[in-house]
């Protein structure tokens, strides 16, 4: 059984256009029937993550694009599968955040791709065809 | 995103409705810094109304909780519901915040 792709989009890795890869996103997940409370989620590890390449990727280059395509695999899991050919870089790496529970003393950020990676189990990270993919399984 | 504040019983409360994503999160910031200037007790957020928050709305509120401490004024969290209390909860927020289920409640804290 193969898989189904949803959606492919590719634009600037740009703030400007979060709004229109999440809606991609969240419409494929719809499509899929996650419940309202997943769906959330997963936006919310879909935001993380690109913000963090709209960040980092580029940052010592012209900006360029990022790609965010949607589906299922040969086993009807769903998928979103986000890459980028900007610099090589494993966020899934990056330290964690600081949880202190002291106001004063914590530091802000480091959040965001530690939220993706509670809300959702499974993201990998691979470097192939000079691109930095991540892949989202639900 | 909508915002608004007010002043109640000593306390500005603000609230903020809709979605607090990386793209609305600095609108909220400097709002929230603002009303942080003109609180000289308490400041409460209600987000009874907010459906969405990601990691750069969790800063603005730091940021702003941060800024509460050092005037050693205080702080409140009220009306975190669903998705974005469980936002709150993994980010160790719940734990770092006083935290009120209702803006009401909040206000009989001060």
């Amino acid at each position: 059984m193969t898989g189904e792709l949803f959606s492919q989009i590719q634009l600037p890795a740009k703030l400007e256009y979060l709004g229109i890869f999440i809606a991609s996103v969240k419409d494929a997940a719809e499509k899929y029937g996650f419940a309202r409370t997943r769906i959330s989620e997963i936006e919310l590890a879909a935001e993380e993550i690109l913000v963090n390449i709209f960040n980092y990727a580029y940052q010592n280059a012209e900006t360029g694009c990022v790609q965010v395509i949607t589906g299922t695999d040969g086993n009807r899991r769903f998928f979103i599968e986000i890459s980028d050919t900007g610099i090589p870089f494993n966020m899934l790496q990056a330290d964690p955040p600081d949880l202190t529970s002291d106001i004063s003393l914590r530091k802000i950020g480091g959040l965001g791709v530690f939220l993706a990676r509670e809300l959702i189990n499974d993201i990998s990270y691979y470097r192939e065809d000079n691109k930095n993919i991540l892949k989202i399984r639900v | 995103m909508e915002l608004a504040a007010k002043d109640q019983g000593g306390a500005v409360v603000v609230s903020v409705k809709g979605k607090v994503d990386t793209a609305t999160a600095p609108e909220f910031g400097k709002y929230l810094s603002e009303q942080t200037d003109k609180a000289a007790k308490t400041l409460i957020v209600s987000m009874s109304g907010l459906d969405y928050i990601s990691s750069a709305g969790l800063r603005v509120i730091l940021a702003a909780a941060k800024k509460m401490k050092e005037k050693q004024l205080d702080f409140i969290l009220a009306g975190l519901e669903g998705d974005v209390k469980n936002v709150f909860r993994i980010a160790g927020f719940l734990s770092l915040f006083k935290v009120a289920d209702t803006e009401e409640s909040a206000l009989k804290q001060i």
